[in-house]
């Protein structure tokens, strides 16, 4: 929008001072709106940061907004280890074991099938693949409330009932869809000719995938595992269908610390505890924001 | 039998995800849909029993407040979401320096569980240590806000909670959508005198009628399945003010033990959802021919 001069035909200094001034105050306006959007969304982390640094009585007394006056990580050592999840008052730390141990193998098996999902997707068609991809596509949208109560049954028929096993496999199954999505749409960017090239020079279908496609996968891995990774870590729903008391996932524990009844109401280990629960993700997402919108824009858009 | 291997080796590889697809996706489908024909209580049963669970859920005023509240909080939260999407966008398309951290801050949320959005907010909103008495500390003391514990109101604490989390990245898409835009009718425009406001209202915002699209699918997407939102900052209350489709299935599932309500009410989401995503996935998969 710098060239709107170019339209004046007069060269009054007056004009020109007018339109110069303007464009200042708008631009003004600009920032001063960008910077209110930026305090509207900071706004919630900082609350719950300050919160969770505050006594309790500061807290009943103080104002939601102010800095603490002490700042106290007592709070925090609580939601790590001292608060009740219900009857259990070990704080989130086993949870946050358990969401470690069901998003490291259910992140690392639906990447690999996606990975090779893809791969045949976008180079390998066959007759009817198309309509394959689609029908697996399909079941990422679908609403997960639609499977639980069968899934809950076939968990137990499998003795995987309230078990962290029983979780990877929900999540691996789910999670499929959109891996095979966003692979494919990566690999189909390859020529074919480069496959015909390397068929014709002898090498086979897992050869091609090893030497060709999986040097260049690097990228779409790094989108997939974040996207896989900030899904699983942040899921309720299944986490809270299907696991039970020592399985429970930290988002569930989260959830019970929260709303517990008992005893005095803690906001400050609420809000350490959140801060503890969101803080995986969110490092993820400042250390690799780039990666972390590609696969959001991935899931909407076609590639 | 290498060349057997070799030959059948890309339907091979592709085999075991799509037998899970197949079963867990569409054989449950259609298991919950066929149960929703059942009397099923406590434990399903497999006798088919006609519409009489659907005729329950017409009957029932808590499903009818669920689906009010899809109603309401899928309209504003989509409205809202994408109106503030658009406006960041075009805000940020502003040649503006800071625009690396300031994109940074508007996506932060996408990044955290709808449960830690829904306890931040519960806290915010909370009547009395909340916004509230920052009012009153303002010297407005006669602020009043406890739309967490008023039933006709609390759905909009969702609305706020859920437009918070998500306009971020519908910004994100419509940046990406401004970016593309063709720069050469834009750069005409402007010699031509057009002002600037005008480019956007004629020219840029409706060649982006595919984001709107996107934006709203995956935005009608998250307000069926909301959850855990509603479950972290309500808990469907006060009573059930502010249950959704979602929640309902989940309460008749495992609190009320009453599966053929349940299944019910999860063919309806299902039906919903495929109604928006059907005609979506088939002009996005249909090959172009152009």
């Amino acid at each position: 929008m710098t060239d709107i001069s170019v339209n004046s035909v007069s060269s009054e200094k007056n004009a020109a001072r007018i339109r110069l001034a303007q464009r200042i105050a708008l631009r003004f306006g600009l920032y001063a709106m960008l910077l209110v959007f930026a305090l509207y969304y900071l706004m919630p982390l900082f609350v719950m940061l300050t919160t969770s640094l505050k006594s309790l009585d500061e807290i009943r007394t103080g104002s939601l907004l102010s800095l603490p006056r002490d700042i106290d990580f007592t709070s925090w050592a609580t939601a790590w280890s001292g608060a009740c999840t219900g009857i259990q008052c070990d704080g989130l730390q086993p949870f946050f074991w358990n969401s470690v141990l069901l998003s490291v193998p259910a992140v690392f098996l639906s990447t690999l099938l996606g990975a090779v999902n893809g791969y045949v997707l976008a180079q390998w068609r066959f007759k009817g693949s198309n309509i394959l991809f689609a029908l697996m596509l399909f079941g990422c949208f679908i609403p997960f409330q639609v499977v639980i109560l069968p899934m809950a049954i076939v968990l137990g028929k499998l003795q995987l009932a309230g078990t962290i096993g029983g979780l990877v496999l929900v999540h691996v199954v789910y999670g499929i869809g959109f891996t095979t999505l966003f692979f494919r749409n990566f690999y189909v960017t390859v020529p074919q000719e480069l496959v015909k090239a390397a068929k014709v020079d002898g090498a086979g279908f897992f050869r091609i995938f090893y030497s060709i496609f999986l040097p260049i996968s690097p990228p779409i891995i790094v989108v997939t595992v974040i996207w896989q990774f900030t899904q699983i870590w942040n899921d309720f729903l299944f986490g809270v269908s299907f696991s039970q008391a020592g399985t429970q996932p930290i988002t569930v524990a989260l959830n019970n610390i929260v709303n517990s009844t008992t005893g005095v109401k803690e906001y400050n280990v609420d809000m350490a505890a959140a801060i503890i629960a969101a803080l995986p993700t969110l490092i993820v997402y400042v250390v690799a924001g780039k990666y972390f919108i590609r696969g959001l824009t991935a899931g909407s858009v076609k590639g | 039998m290498t060349e057997w291997l070799e030959k059948h080796a890309p339907k091979m590889v592709l085999a075991p995800s799509f037998i899970a697809i197949l079963v867990f996706v569409y054989g449950f489908i259609g298991w919950t849909a066929y149960v929703s024909f059942t009397r099923s209580k406590l434990l399903p049963k497999y006798d088919l029993k006609g519409t009489i669970q659907y005729e329950r859920l017409a009957d029932s005023p808590r499903f009818e407040v669920a689906l009010t509240n899809l109603a309401i909080f899928g309209v504003l939260f989509i409205l809202f979401a994408t109106i503030i999407g658009l406006t960041l966008a075009i805000l940020l398309d502003q040649k503006i320096r800071t625009e690396g951290p300031l994109r940074t801050i508007y996506l932060y949320p996408m990044a955290l569980s709808f449960i830690v959005t829904g306890t931040a907010w519960k806290w915010i909103l909370n009547p009395g240590l909340g916004i509230e008495s920052v009012m009153h500390d303002l010297g407005w003391t006669d602020f009043a806000f406890n739309w967490l514990v008023d039933p006709n109101l609390a759905i909009y604490t969702v609305v706020i909670a859920g437009v918070w989390q998500s306009s971020g990245f519908v910004m994100a898409l419509f940046l990406a959508g401004l970016r593309s835009v063709d720069n050469e009718v834009i750069r005409a425009a402007m010699v031509d005198g057009v002002s600037t406001p005008r480019i956007y209202m004629s020219i840029i915002i409706p060649s982006m009628a595919p984001i709107f699209l996107s934006a709203f699918i995956v935005l009608s997407h998250l307000a069926i399945k909301s959850f855990d939102l509603v479950i972290a900052l309500t808990g469907g209350g006060p009573g059930y003010a502010t249950d959704m489709p979602a929640t309902f299935m989940y309460a008749m599932a495992f609190s009320r033990g009453d599966i053929g309500q349940a299944a019910s009410s999860a063919t309806v989401m299902m039906v919903i959802v495929t109604a928006i995503i059907v005609p979506y996935l088939y002009s996005e998969l249909r090959p172009r021919h152009d």
